[in-house]
């Protein structure tokens, strides 16, 4: 993405949590409820400072769970407030019967998670599992390559949340460690900026409007509108795909950094091609451009948006190419390849001229991705392309093996 | 509505103008929670917001798309209605903090035993510990009603329930109930208190203390359940309520800030069975036989009440108090 400001900015050193608690100071919502867990705490963390300090308005209530700080946060979101929690792995499992009541009831709340593995073994490390196990909680989810992406989605997540054609809660992912815990330089703007760039948010209903009594969170299993309701979520995900554009266009216009559904990443004249989410992306497009520069056309999809699930997009992107693989960093056991490589593959399969797929899995745990796991992985692509067989359907990239 | 026990004078005291809870929803003739709740909304005039965990309360109140509630009320889940009030009132405190709302609002929480004791106790703790201006409302029928008569932590000894089958090999639930005001009171919150819906003017003055204090208010609450208690008229309700209170198996107490105080003394203190003897949950049990449970039974209410009354500083109620009956 180019970096045109259009006012002098001061380049700051942050890590992604860093970079996700001063988006959450400047956001400045009316109620955040966090707990604890690693890799995330120290958002928490910073949070809890800015009240000490003063610097932000936000009412923190230091709730005892995860299964809480999502029901804190329904709760005041049901009450008309902007609230905001953040998470991890066993945090987000233990959230979810209320991450699927939080979407129901279509309340916009934001939630940071930043991605760690799910128990067992217990490994604090990054993968993908966490919020992928969440895909259809009916969250909008966005994912970051680095701490700048993750300030941004952050604030971007307000206004996409709170569109009236959406009113979906939106987790913004962010790689455990990886990137939570990397100091990187990272552009942010100014509070003003970020105050009018989010405006005021009224909600249509409140509890807390005592004159207008509403029932939030009836019961509608006597044969009512249960799956009319659902089909209505299943609309405002759709409607949720013109408003990222619209918000990732304002604000590019705004920042100069301008977002929709993925980056594409010399994908224009690529016969060969990698789809990957979160930090990958960045060692992927160095091995990109190294291999480039030796005249081979490989090119990279770097995917923002995994709900909504930009398909069609997707698929016009990848149209030229003719071996793709797919970057998982995360399994489902039994399912032939990873989960990313399932949608992926679904979404290619309408395509004029189809292109090959295969599944990478890779960095399960925290597991480092290296260059030569990227250059692996184009290489068995080659061979796909040379053959047209996709002889292994699953490789697992930096694997121990033996 | 309009309760015996008051005085004309004192009637014209309860705000009753507006039923919060209205007549329609779908509970069991006879089901105590809709008479709980209507006592407990007599204890404020201020508007409240309510939030049910769920439970019988819960889906018979809001049936889609129609709603008894006249109060804002929000339902999210089984486990976290103590933590979904602690987000409405947090960000009661946010929007007073931003001079958006100037309205004094209060916020009520009705669940059940299993929402409180089992399911919901640790979220019920953390908003205990946190302090949230909350008051907290137990109705307690003793068991999973609303799936269908499932033993809880609040299941009486000796009690049939469908998972504490009655049997060659077995006379009931073998575990005694859990003491939900001791691990409340245990949180050093102002105010906890147990009431019952045969004793409505004790019931409505511990809801008016609840709603006063600043702070998080506890109220346990026996709550008469025909088909889970199994009694054949459902108009006994309030007479079985009663005779758990004058049985001393249900006493009517209250902590504040720490001190305990009973607030009804029965003038006769009844034998247990005269409270059990109309339950079909308790029909199984027979005098003498292996272990005796009756005796048992009636041990360990003893016990309790003797603890009790030491925690009370062995202090009765002052009848010309509360003379309730």
């Amino acid at each position: 993405m180019p970096i045109q400001t259009k006012v002098e900015r001061r380049v700051s050193a942050v890590t992604g949590n860093q970079a996700l608690s001063r988006a959450v100071r400047q956001i400045d919502p009316d109620v955040a409820a966090v707990y604890p867990i690693t890799p995330q705490t120290d958002v928490a963390e910073g949070l809890a400072t800015f009240v000490a300090d003063g610097m932000i308005n936000t009412v923190l209530v230091p709730v005892e769970s995860e299964h809480s700080a999502m029901s804190a946060c329904i709760g005041a979101a049901a009450a008309g407030a902007r609230a905001f929690t953040a998470t991890s792995s066993q945090g987000l499992a233990y959230m979810f019967e209320v991450l699927y009541v939080a979407a129901g009831l279509r309340l916009p709340i934001v939630m940071a998670n930043v991605n760690r593995s799910l128990s067992a073994p217990i490994n604090i490390h990054c993968d993908h599992s966490d919020s992928f196990g969440a895909r259809d909680s009916g969250w909008v989810q966005l994912y970051s390559e680095n701490a700048q992406q993750a300030y941004d989605n952050l604030i971007q997540a307000v206004r996409i949340a709170e569109h009236s054609k959406v009113l979906l809660p939106v987790m913004v992912n962010v790689d455990g460690f990886i990137v939570s815990h990397a100091a990187e330089s990272a552009v942010l703007l100014d509070d003003e900026e970020v105050r009018q760039f989010i405006g005021e948010y009224t909600p249509r209903f409140s509890l807390l409007d005592v004159d207008h009594p509403i029932t939030v969170g009836p019961f509608d299993g006597l044969h009512g509108y249960f799956f009319e309701f659902k089909a209505a979520q299943v609309e405002a995900m759709a409607n949720a795909k013109q408003v990222i554009l619209d918000v990732g266009k304002e604000y590019g216009a705004l920042s100069g950094r301008t977002y929709g559904f993925f980056e594409e990443y010399g994908l224009d004249d690529a016969d060969t091609a990698i789809v990957v989410v979160g930090s990958a992306a960045a060692t992927c497009s160095s091995v990109v451009d190294e291999m480039r520069a030796q005249g081979m056309p490989v090119g990279l999809l770097k995917l923002r948006s995994f709900r909504p699930f930009p398909a069609e997009e997707l698929a016009d992107a990848l149209k030229y190419v003719k071996a793709v693989g797919v970057l998982d960093r995360a399994v489902s056991p039994g399912l032939a390849g990873g989960p990313l490589f399932a949608e992926v593959k679904s979404a290619l399969f309408d395509a004029d001229a189809r292109p090959k797929v295969a599944s990478f899995v890779y960095g399960l745990g925290g597991r480092e991705f290296r260059p030569e796991h990227a250059r692996e992985a184009f290489a068995s692509l080659f061979e796909i392309k040379k053959t047209g067989y996709v002889n292994d359907l699953v490789s697992y990239l930096g694997i121990r093996k033996g | 509505m309009r309760l015996k026990d008051f005085s004309q004078l004192e009637w014209e005291l309860v705000p009753h103008d507006v039923e919060k809870l209205t007549p329609g929803h779908r509970l069991c003739a006879g089901c105590g929670a809709a008479v709980i709740a209507r006592q407990v909304l007599l204890g404020t005039d201020r508007p409240v917001v309510v939030c049910c965990p769920t439970g019988c309360l819960e889906v018979s109140t809001t049936i889609y798309p129609f709603t008894s509630w006249n109060v804002p009320y929000i339902h999210s889940a089984f486990g976290n209605a103590a933590a979904t009030i602690s987000g409405v009132e947090a960000a009661y405190r946010a929007f007073k903090r931003r001079s958006k709302l100037d309205r004094e609002i209060k916020f009520l929480v009705f669940a059940g035993d299993g929402g409180t004791y089992d399911i919901g106790f640790q979220a019920l703790s953390g908003a205990l510990e946190r302090g949230h201006d909350i008051v907290y409302v137990c109705y307690d029928n003793e068991a999973y009603m609303n799936t269908g008569i499932q033993r809880s932590s609040s299941t009486p000894r000796w009690a049939w329930t469908t998972t504490t089958a009655v049997g060659a090999q077995s006379q009931g639930k073998q575990e005694y109930k859990k003491d939900i005001c001791l691990c409340v009171a245990a949180h050093r919150i102002p105010y906890v208190a147990q009431a019952s819906p045969s004793h409505p003017k004790d019931l409505i003055e511990k809801a008016r203390k609840a709603f006063a204090v600043k702070g998080p208010a506890y109220l346990n609450i026996l709550s008469p359940c025909p088909p889970g208690w199994r009694y054949n008229n459902a108009g006994d309700g309030m007479k079985l309520a009663g005779l758990a209170v004058e049985s001393c198996y249900w006493p009517l107490y209250e902590v504040e800030n720490g001190s305990w105080r009973l607030t009804y003394t029965p003038p006769e203190k009844l034998p247990v069975t005269a409270w059990i003897k109309e339950q079909g949950r308790f029909s199984h049990l027979k005098p003498g036989g292996e272990g005796d449970p009756l005796a048992s039974f009636q041990e360990s209410v003893d016990t309790r009440w003797e603890e009790l009354l030491a925690r009370c500083g062995n202090k009765g109620a002052s009848l010309d108090v509360w003379p309730a009956r």
